[in-house]
């Protein structure tokens, strides 16, 4: 089977590659900073500052993704993104209103006067738990193919449980790099307590998603299919025995391995996220569209490509500079 | 009420909160750019004094910018699945170019922008400060592109209900958009204006001895009162290109109920959706002297978009306008004959009443157009009751009170806090010397690195 070089095959499968793309780098860098303000309740108010310092120059461009996540759906697949988002009407509603109050938040606890800023720093929780929830909730929903019943929702509930899990594990490996001293100690406590929850996640999802979904169990379980989607598994266990030994070992004295926990991390989230889209293609809507059926014109997607293989590297490029610029520990926030 | 009338509610209620800082921040990107310029060439310290305590305000409306943009960017989906389907040909790149020039940009560079000032040389801060600027700027572009487009759609055909694009050229520069651009973006540049004018004049009145404040208050009422007849004649010109594409927009603005010619100027009507008339005119007779044409939708009927509220919000934005003139052409006389010294309690006064009247003025032009364009979402192509979602209509009620409770609640957050930190830096508490070269020199090492 060589390349399609049909425009209307090849474009709404790269579309649907660079959709995918940008959702994984959305949940593993939102999911840090959101992971984070899950967490703030469990830190003093000076670990607060410097927990969201460690986010301040970030949260703004790793919400963005979303918004390209969303803009690809919208625009490659202007059918798929109505019947979507309109079957997760409400869910969406909640994330939405969640981002906005954490996004305020940030600005307003640092700027407001003193006896509010604890009440936004509940709004930066609150907001941050709403978003992870609602996030969770609509991937259950979805995998459970976009249907409301009483078994959809509690599964969706479970997923929501596990998300939410999954950002507080990958936002407590981000703090290990971001902090030193006793946050770093409390941090790798949460990522280790964290890292559990996110195991007994991902079984309940995996034994859950093939019962209530026969064409699921279909291609997970069927030879030789089963050859393909093998390794995942392995590789998952094999990421999460050296995560799991790594934070027994952290923080180590020269803090040369800091950064472990979270590329394992992002690893894990990958390979999740690798099994989703395994499970799902040609799917855009489970069991009822798939990506060619929902795809734009191919003249569209044709432009839009162009401007995207463009700009991509560029924005890559300025991303990691900001990482670059913003490395090492953080400091209490400063404007400046 | 039924789905289609809520999402519409919805929609604007979403659109009008968003807007308020988008028409904050494209301008004010570049006032802090001038500023940090003007620090760089006269190492004044005013001008830095004035920078730090307007890129705070600037970082606070950008947040809300940011998460009200991301709620617009799901409304498409979750409120109007019909567009997409119909123009997302259209639609689907210019808003994908949007997010990919524009948003990232300004996202990323906003970051070092506003924590950067001491782990970067100076250059690449000021460079930041540009690309937020013209992140702004460009994300104000695109989206007006696609809105204008939706007025006066160009370069495309219609394929078994779908429009494709056949000209890219002909859709960027579809003939409203230049206009409104244009009109757009002086808008952004009036309301910070008026803005920094207000706030600036408030910490006057609460006894701020600072220079910067008297230096921002003359930078921004000058910058007003050149860029007020501009908005104007350009306001003129918008509406009468408005006048060649969507007459009947232009009739409602004028209360005229029918499409004639040698139309009255209406200076005050009460206009009545029921009987379709006018309870009470005071006109001039031809004074308008509009020659409005009618335009034939296939079977000859013209589609009237509802009278009143544009007719209102017309004269709104106007009265705003007119009284901007007055405003920044007293104060600025003022301060080149007397300077910025003396300046007396009752302009003070009026400048802080004026504060917010950049949005007002905005918010009741963006009625004007919008609702002069219905009952079409895109003119003569889609109407606004095709594209709504099948949403049940209590779930659009109960999202819409949780988004206007939310809004309310915000927006009252924002208005205080900015005069919070007016009344905070008015009392000297902000102020600390703090220079770009020490900044650069000084990177504080962190144990670990
Ligand atoms: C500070 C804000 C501001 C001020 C002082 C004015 N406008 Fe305005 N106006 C806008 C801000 C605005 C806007 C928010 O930017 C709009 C909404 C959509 C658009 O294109 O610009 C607008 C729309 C708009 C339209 C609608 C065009 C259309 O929908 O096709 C017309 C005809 C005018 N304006 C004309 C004027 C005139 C004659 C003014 C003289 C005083 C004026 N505007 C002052
Ligand atoms: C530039 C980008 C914009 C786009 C793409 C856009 C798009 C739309 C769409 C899809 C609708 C249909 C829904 C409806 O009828 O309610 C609409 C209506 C509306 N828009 Fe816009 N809009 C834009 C800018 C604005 C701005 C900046 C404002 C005001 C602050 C505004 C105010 C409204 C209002 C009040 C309605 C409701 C009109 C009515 O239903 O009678 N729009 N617009
Ligand atoms: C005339 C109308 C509009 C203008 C002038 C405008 C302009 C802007 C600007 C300048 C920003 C940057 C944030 C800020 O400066 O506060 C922004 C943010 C945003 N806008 Fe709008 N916008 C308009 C309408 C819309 C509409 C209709 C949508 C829906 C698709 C939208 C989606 C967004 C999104 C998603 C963001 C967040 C960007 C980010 O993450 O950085 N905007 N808008």
């Amino acid at each position: 089977m060589g390349f399609p070089t049909e425009p209307d095959v090849w474009l709404p499968l790269v579309f649907a590659g660079l959709m995918g793309l940008s959702i994984l780098i959305y949940v593993m860098l939102d999911g840090f900073d959101l992971g984070v303000g899950v967490l703030t309740p469990l830190a003093t108010d000076a670990d607060k500052n410097r927990m969201i310092a460690s986010i301040g120059p970030f949260w703004d461009a790793n919400e963005t993704w979303l918004v390209l996540a969303v803009g690809l759906l919208l625009v490659a697949f202007p059918a798929a993104h109505g019947t979507i988002l309109t079957a997760l009407y409400l869910p969406v509603a909640i994330m939405l209103v969640g981002l906005i109050l954490r996004g305020v938040a940030f600005e307003f606890r640092a700027k407001a006067p003193a006896p509010n800023k604890a009440l936004w720093n509940n709004a930066f929780f609150v907001g941050s738990l709403m978003t992870s929830l609602s996030q969770g909730f609509m991937l259950g929903v979805y995998i459970m193919g976009l249907s409301w019943t009483p078994a959809t929702v509690a599964f969706g509930l479970l997923t929501a449980v596990c998300t939410t899990t999954g950002y507080a594990f990958i936002g407590a490996c981000w703090l290990i790099i971001k902090t030193d001293r006793d946050l770093q100690r409390k941090a790798v406590r949460w990522a280790n307590i964290t890292l559990l929850g996110v195991l007994i996640g991902f079984v309940a999802i995996s034994l859950a998603s093939p019962i209530a979904s026969p064409r699921i169990f279909e291609k997970w379980f069927s030879f030789p299919l089963i050859l393909a989607l093998a390794p995942l598994p392995i590789m998952a266990a094999g990421i999460t025995a050296l995560l799991w030994w790594a934070l027994q070992h952290l923080p180590d004295e020269a803090d040369r391995y800091r950064h472990v926990p979270f590329v394992g991390a992002c690893g894990l989230f990958a390979l999740a996220f690798a099994g989703l889209a395994y499970s799902f293609y040609p799917f855009v809507v489970p069991d009822q569209l798939t990506l060619y059926e929902a795809a734009s014109a191919p003249e569209s997607l044709a432009i839009i490509l162009m401007g995207t293989l463009v700009v991509m590297p560029a924005i890559a490029c300025y991303t990691a500079l900001s990482y670059v610029i913003f490395r090492g520990k953080a400091r209490e926030l400063t404007y400046d | 009420m039924e789905t289609l009338l809520l999402s519409r509610i919805q929609f604007g209620a979403n659109i009008s909160f968003h807007i308020l800082f988008p028409t904050i921040t494209i301008a004010l990107g570049w006032l802090l750019l001038f500023f940090k310029l003007r620090y760089n060439v006269t190492q004044d310290e005013r001008w830095m004094e004035a920078y730090r305590f307007w890129v705070k305000v600037f970082a606070l409306t950008f947040a809300l910018g940011v998460v009200s943009g991301i709620t617009m960017s799901f409304q498409f989906g979750t409120n109007w699945p019909g567009f997409m389907e119909t123009v997302g040909n259209i639609a689907g790149p210019l808003l994908a170019y949007e997010i990919l020039t524009a948003f990232f940009l300004e996202a990323v560079f906003l970051g070092i922008m506003l924590f950067g000032f001491s782990r970067v040389p100076g250059w690449l801060h000021t460079l930041a400060t540009v690309l937020v600027a013209v992140g702004t700027t460009l994300s104000a572009f695109w989206i007006l592109v696609l809105n204008s487009w939706m007025h006066t759609p160009a370069g495309f055909e219609m394929r078994e209900g779908v429009a494709h694009a056949i000209d890219w050229t002909a859709i960027i520069f579809n003939p409203s958009m230049p206009y409104r651009l244009t009109h757009v973006l002086l808008a952004s540049g009036l309301t910070i204006s008026f803005l920094m004018a207000g706030l600036s004049a408030f910490r006057l009145l609460v006894g701020d001895r600072s220079g910067a404040t008297r230096l921002t208050l003359k930078t921004a009422v000058t910058l007003a009162a050149i860029l007020i007849p501009v908005q104007i004649f350009v306001g003129d010109l918008h509406g009468l290109n408005t006048l060649e594409h969507q007459p009947q927009k232009v009739a409602a603005m004028e209360g005229n109920w029918e499409t004639r010619s040698n139309v009255p100027l209406l200076l005050f009507a009460l206009p009545n959706e029921q009987t379709r008339e006018n309870e009470f005119e005071v006109g001039i007779p031809s004074g308008a002297s509009l020659i409005l044409t009618h335009r034939s939708d296939g079977d000859g009927a013209v589609m009237h978009p509802p009278v009143a509220p544009v007719f209102w919000s017309f004269r709104i934005m106007v009265g705003v306008g007119v009284l901007m003139l007055l405003i920044s052409w007293f104060a600025a006389w003022r301060f080149w004959r007397h300077g910025t010294d003396t300046v007396t309690r009752p302009l003070l006064v009026g400048l802080v009443a004026m504060t917010f009247s950049g949005w007002v003025a905005t918010l009741a032009g963006w009625y004007t157009t919008e609702i002069g364009r219905q009952p079409w979402l895109v003119d003569g192509v889609l109407t606004t009751a095709a594209a709504v979602a099948d949403v049940p209509a209590p779930m659009v009620l109960s999202t819409l009170l949780v988004y206007l409770t939310t809004y309310v609640a915000l927006t009252f957050a924002y208005v205080s806090l900015l005069f919070y930190l007016a009344r905070k830096a008015a009392r000297g508490e902000e102020i600390q010397a703090l220079t770009p070269s020490s900044g650069a020199a000084e990177v504080q090492l962190v144990p670990g690195e």
